[in-house]
């Protein structure tokens, strides 16, 4: 079958490689119809996350129709079944798993040891990214195998598009978890760093969770016009203060809510000279992120407020203000999504229509295009904010 | 086809069998031979430098030749990293350095004008490459090229914002299952 392979930094290649096979009795195989590519992606694109070996197969954002089940699967799917895959893979029966804690479940990252060492403990298996959290080849390709089927999985409802439900995998509950970890009250502004597609979904979800206003934070004019589109005020940082936009908004009190949906790329400036002089460390790895847009948010954010952070991180961050975060008593609420905790309420919104994720797809092309759909997304060009991959 | 990555993959995990085209641009790849370029140099002005001195007839600026290996190392590490751009601009305005230096050893008195006339040779092509480079991986990169669009229509809510603003307010406490 053909698949998106990552053989080194900034080097991803439509391969061909032989095609999955189940292993496991509770796996299943999927013939991939739609996946799409995730700003996570583009950290392993830039080699950032340690642990990703060349011959790895890219991709979490993955639904297509079953085609083979394991024996243990015990009929919770069947061939022809429409599903999509979450990005976490879970058992379902772990302690973490009854919980709802799903990202952090402890039986299926393969590479248990290495996460021990790195983490302290294990997280869940995840499809596509690095072996810390399992080395599962990912959904990028023809077909995929889906380890703990029998769990891993939400089954489409009938009438509902790829475009609609695809989303489900990752960037609509993680938008949806980073507003609703915030405990968003009608008073609140909420304010969400990085208008790519999760800060697009974490701009809806809080205006559908009833914020007072939600602001949003870029550069890039095409994403600030869809975070408006949302429904959002929007501050664009080459060309205002973000600071004093954000206090003038909030009667000089700042934003209750804070999210960051940019992680530990932020974006590289003279005119935030933290970022120049993090990227420096980088490259001689002093430090493993930028967190620029972090620091951002503790300074400006309301005394008592909560910081919620989807964004990424992925080692050590330097000179975050612990000073401020602790004096003004912040809370901070973060994780890789527990994707399955919200599926059957999202699920419900969208067949509803209250929302309709697939307006952020901008991009819809065969999977051969994908290693110049990671540039182009990259690069932001062609306006790109989504790229959706049909293989 | 062999590959070593194949070696730590389980039994059901694809393999690679052929490679396919590649994400990575021809600027791309030029950009990483002239990073590795002057990875090298830089390496060999540090730690020989009485080799280079002795070649160009400047025997006692041993210091001078290690401070350029030093700079060569860092635009090296820049240049085969993400800031590519970054590190060929600063690669152009290293060998810049590097021409007025040997311009200054172009000099009668010097036994190895010959050598040194050599070096200007290669460093005025090694410019000329660095400087193509930059170019080229500015352009192909740049955020500017496709159409652009605007996306004021995209708002995501079939029934409009208006009606959207609170739909989902949820009763507090969250009725999500207990974080921890
Ligand atoms: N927690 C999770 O489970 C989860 C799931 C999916 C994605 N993510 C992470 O969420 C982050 C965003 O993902 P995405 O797909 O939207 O990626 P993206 O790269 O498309 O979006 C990032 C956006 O942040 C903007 N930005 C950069 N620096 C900024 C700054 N200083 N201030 C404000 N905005 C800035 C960029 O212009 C860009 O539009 C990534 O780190 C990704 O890994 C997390
Ligand atoms: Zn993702
Ligand atoms: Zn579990």
């Amino acid at each position: 079958m053909k698949a998106l392979v990552w053989h080194g930094k900034e080097d991803i290649r439509c391969d061909t490689v032989s095609d999955p096979e189940i292993e496991h009795p509770r796996d299943a195989v999927i013939k991939v119809t739609s996946c799409a590519i995730c700003g996570s992606d583009l950290h392993l694109f830039h080699n950032y996350i340690p642990a990703m070996m060349p011959g790895d197969i890219m991709g979490h954002e993955t639904m297509g129709e079953v085609v083979e089940v394991g024996s243990g699967v015990n009929g919770k799917l069947k061939k022809g079944d429409r599903i999509v895959v979450p990005f976490t893979i879970i058992c379902g029966e772990c302690e973490q798993c009854k919980r709802g804690n799903f990202s952090v479940c402890e039986t299926t990252n393969r590479n248990k040891h290495l996460a021990e060492k790195v983490f302290g403990h294990t997280t869940a298996g995840l499809f596509g990214y690095t072996h810390l959290t399992g080395g599962y080849p990912g959904g990028q390709a023809e077909y995929l195998r889906v380890p703990y089927a029998d769990a891993t999985h939400i089954k489409v409802p009938d009438g509902m598009t790829d475009e609609q439900a695809l989303f489900l995998s990752d960037i609509f509950p993680t938008g949806w978890q980073g507003a609703a970890q915030c405990d968003i009250e009608p008073d609140d502004t909420v304010a969400v760093w990085g208008c790519g597609p999760v800060g697009q979904m974490a701009i809806r979800s809080a205006i559908l969770l009833g914020a007072k206003q939600v602001v949003a934070i870029d550069r890039i004019p095409e994403r600030l016009a869809m975070a408006e589109a949302g429904g959002a005020i929007t501050i664009n940082f080459d060309k205002e203060s973000v600071v004093e936009r954000l206090n003038e908004l909030t009667d000089n009190k700042g934003p209750e809510k804070c999210i960051d949906c940019v992680g530990f790329e932020s974006h590289i400036s003279m005119a935030q000279p933290d970022s120049v002089l993090d990227r420096a460390k980088q490259m001689f790895m002093l430090e493993n992120d930028r967190p620029h847009a972090l620091r951002e948010i503790i300074y400006v954010c309301r005394p008592g407020g909560i910081v919620s952070i989807p964004g990424v991180y992925s080692g050590f961050s330097d000179m975050v203000p612990m000073g401020a975060l602790m004096n003004k008593g912040l809370t901070i609420r973060t994780g890789q999504t527990h994707v399955n905790r919200w599926t059957e309420d999202l699920k419900q919104r969208i067949a509803e229509g209250q929302i309709d994720p697939s307006f952020v797809i901008t991009h819809t092309v065969p999977l051969a295009q994908g290693p110049e759909m990671y540039r182009a997304f990259r690069d932001k060009q062609d306006s790109c904010v989504k790229v959706v991959l049909k293989p | 086809m062999f590959h070593f990555s194949n070696l730590v993959r389980s039994k059901g995990d694809p393999k690679i069998i052929a490679t396919g085209p590649s994400s990575l641009t021809a600027a791309d790849r030029l950009a990483r031979g002239l990073g590795w370029f002057s990875i090298a140099l830089g390496t060999l002005e540090l730690l020989a430098p009485h080799r280079v001195t002795r070649a160009l007839g400047m025997e006692g600026r041993e210091g001078l030749v290690r401070a350029y290996g030093v700079r060569e190392l860092l635009t090296g590490v820049m240049t085969l990293s993400v800031e590519k751009k970054a590190g060929l601009w600063s690669r152009v305005a290293g060998d810049g350095l590097d021409m007025a230096t040997l311009l200054g050893e172009v000099r009668p008195s010097n036994p190895r004008v010959g050598t040194v006339m050599a070096a200007l040779v290669m460093v005025g092509g090694i410019t000329v490459l660095d400087y193509l480079a930059a170019q080229d991986v500015a352009r192909q990169h740049d955020a500017r090229r496709g159409r652009k669009r605007l996306y004021f229509d995209r708002s995501g809510f079939p029934k409009g914002v208006t009606a959207a603003r609170g739909a989902a307010a949820l009763p507090r406490p969250t009725s999500t299952p207990a974080a921890t």
